[in-house]
């Protein structure tokens, strides 16, 4: 019978079966944080028990960590800092494989999984974080988890599932210039919303997709939970495998081509089944810009601000009034010109050195507006080092933009990087959120080129007039 | 985990599509090292005034809620992160039971991870239970897991469906590991047959 990549990875993953179809499904690599473990290490010092698969499990610091170069010498959020230590003494007295902030490889974990060859096609992670969706982008089924999972898979390396549905999204065509893969999945997410994957993983495929690299295809990944799938999934091919090779925990020699030659197998089948499919041309999407406080609230920067007096629905009109309130947007306004004051350019979306590349491209030569803050912050300590070495990180200073240390920053106000209320801010980020970046601050999620036009002209920007 | 089988409660009406996580609990309360005392920080944005004083208009600070143990929502409720602190800070406030036309994924499974039950029903169905809540301490829901049924105020029954596992594991209180574990057998040949390309996470 025809699979789907999807089914292919479950079926090799079923340890046993259930009377009523719950499987007992074995993970291959559990990816720890400090923020959503501590209850979980509790629960197996509670139970006495270990953590079966030391050796599949890999443990870092990234959401609440600060992003200023004093960190070294202390954190003093006392909360952040009881956090980060009950990680450091978790994995100490388990005997977890642990990135501490000292170690050139922190990162946020979405970002160093891939890096590290950590997360390998055909293998299904987990971690207690929705993002983790983002390592499908190398043919995984990755998902995240909550943290009775945590512990579960701590305890026992599987957990208890039944299968998804399949759903394919392919996107055909070439993306125009100036587009990127978070073009390409904020349209998506515009068009099916922020339920239309519920109950389902989503292989994105088609031409479009396909000639992504590696790094956009982890923003289109990552970003598969924002339409509800908790997992999104690209069949590995050759750039997947070249983008594995070598690195530090991928195999190596021989034992690279026998994975390779089972990565192979796994594409979808010819004639595979299903349950839903969405088309999109990748040639209609242009650079594409949040407007209102959900993912789904998304239009193109060309685009105006919809008018809630159009939506018959009441709910959702009081909804979309709600979202313009918050957003201080007027119905009918163009979004391009809108003032900004702040840009974040990281997070597990946006943080690699593809995106650092783009952004470096629009800010070369040119300079932050006028009382806007820019934040850029690398998703890895070897991101920062490469994009240094790059020359990067100096076009960042020039242009006046902050480069900071690597960690989640100010993608959801854990840690010292927030906005403060009613601060605007054009972000890289995944979520837009009442509040999600600090409370009160309004957030236009965007691509990292887009992102940098804004920081230069201090306005939401159609980055192709800068290019 | 506390068994659920039958709760006779108040239930509060928040109609809202798409209420995500960060709204049932901000990431700034996240930082925290245990599972309790989460409850006074639920919905906190739209709970609390930027003072800190409580929103009167917010449907929990209203005295005919502040005991319910049931919550009607909108669609797609409990959409964005993984946080478990989400289900978290409904028990501790004291809700077992949501129900709506829709659930976001993780959610919903962290719910049963604790106890409380997620109701998926039509949205017209929602809507009535939306009215009966409405009603505030005068108009009690019943919700009996055994029968799958919700039992409105005039004493009709409305049917739902639940998974045949995790239903088990609610009325029960079972905890999902010790079931897990009786298929260690199963897991120890899994693994046996781990293919030798496999790296290890050694020497970090």
């Amino acid at each position: 019978m025809s699979r789907t990549l999807f089914d292919k990875i479950w079926d090799a993953h079923v340890v046993d079966r259930l009377e009523d179809g719950t499987c007992v499904l074995y993970i291959d690599r559990h990816l720890v944080h400090e923020v959503t473990s501590p209850q979980a290490f509790e629960g197996l010092r509670l139970a006495g028990r270990k953590v079966r698969r030391v050796d599949e499990t890999i443990a870092v610091v990234d959401h609440n960590i600060p992003t200023d170069a004093d960190r070294l010498n202390g954190i003093n959020e006392p909360e952040s800092k009881l956090q980060i230590e009950t990680l450091e003494a978790n994995v100490a007295a388990f005997g977890v494989p642990y990135f501490p902030v000292s170690d050139a490889r922190q990162g946020i974990v979405h970002v160093i999984g891939p890096e590290q060859g950590i997360s390998l096609p055909g293998f299904t992670i987990v971690c207690g974080d929705s993002h983790t969706s983002t390592h499908g982008a190398l043919g995984a089924l990755a998902f995240g988890i909550g943290t009775s999972e945590v512990e579960h898979v701590l305890a026992t390396q599987t957990l208890l599932q039944k299968p998804a549905k399949n759903m394919l999204v392919r996107v055909d065509g070439v993306l125009p210039p100036g587009c990127t893969g978070k073009d390409i999945v904020l349209a998506i997410i515009g068009k099916i919303g922020t339920a239309g994957g519920t109950g389902h993983v989503i292989e994105f495929g088609g031409a479009a997709i396909r000639a992504l690299d590696m790094a956009g295809r982890l923003t289109v990944c990552n970003m598969s939970i924002e339409a509800g799938a908790r997992a999104g999934l690209i069949a590995p091919d050759e750039t997947t495998f070249e983008y594995i090779k070598g690195r530090p925990y991928a195999p190596k020699g021989e034992d690279f081509e026998k994975a390779v030659a089972y990565w192979k197998t796994l594409p979808s089948d010819e004639g595979a089944h299903y349950d839903k499919i969405v088309v999109l041309d990748a040639a209609q999407i242009a650079p594409q810009v949040t407007w209102g406080t959900s993912p789904e609230a998304v239009i193109s920067i060309t685009g105006t601000v919809p008018d809630p007096q159009a939506e018959p629905d009441e709910a959702r009109r009081d909804q979309l009034q709600q979202m313009l309130r918050y957003m201080d947007l007027q119905p009918g306004q163009k979004i391009a010109g809108t003032k900004v004051d702040v840009v974040f350019i990281g997070s597990c979306t946006n943080s690699r050195i593809e995106d650092m590349r783009a952004a470096a491209a629009v800010a070369k030569g040119r300079h932050v507006a006028p009382g806007v803050r820019v934040l850029v912050v690398p998703g890895s300590g070897l991101v920062k080092a490469q994009a240094e070495a790059e020359g990067l990180a100096k076009i960042f200073t020039e242009a006046g933009f902050e480069w900071r240390e690597a960690g989640c920053s100010m993608c959801l106000g854990m840690n010292p990087d927030k906005l403060t209320p009613g601060q605007r801010c054009a972000s890289t980020s995944n979520r837009n959120f009442e509040g999600r970046q600090g409370p009160g601050g309004r957030t236009h999620l965007l691509s990292p080129a887009m992102a940098a036009a804004a920081a230069v002209t201090g306005v939401l920007t159609d980055v192709r007039e800068l290019v | 985990m506390d068994k659920f089988t039958r709760l006779t409660a108040a239930a509060a009406p928040l109609n809202l599509a798409n209420v995500d996580t960060d709204k049932i609990i901000p990431a700034r309360f996240l930082k925290t090292i245990k599972r309790s005392g989460l409850g006074k920080s639920l919905f906190a944005d739209m709970r609390y005034n930027a003072d800190g004083a409580e929103n009167p208009a917010f449907v929990l600070n209203q005295p005919k809620y502040r005991q319910a143990q049931i919550l009607v929502a909108g669609d797609n409720f409990g959409c964005g992160s993984s946080r478990e602190h989400a289900p978290w800070a409904l028990l501790d406030f004291g809700i077992r039971c949501v129900i709506a036309p829709g659930f976001a994924d993780i959610f919903h499974g962290n719910c049963f991870k604790n106890g409380i039950l997620p109701i998926v029903l039509p949205a017209d169905v929602c809507e009535q239970l939306m009215d009966d809540a409405a009603q505030g301490t005068n108009a009690r829901l019943t919700i009996d897991l055994e029968k799958q049924v919700v039992v409105r105020p005039d004493g009709e029954e409305i049917h739902f469906e639940v998974d045949a596992f995790r239903k088990h594991c609610l009325l029960n209180g079972l905890d999902d590991i010790g079931l897990t574990l009786e298929h260690a057998a199963a897991i120890d040949a899994y693994e046996a047959k781990t293919p030798s390309w496999k790296p290890a996470i050694n020497g970090v």
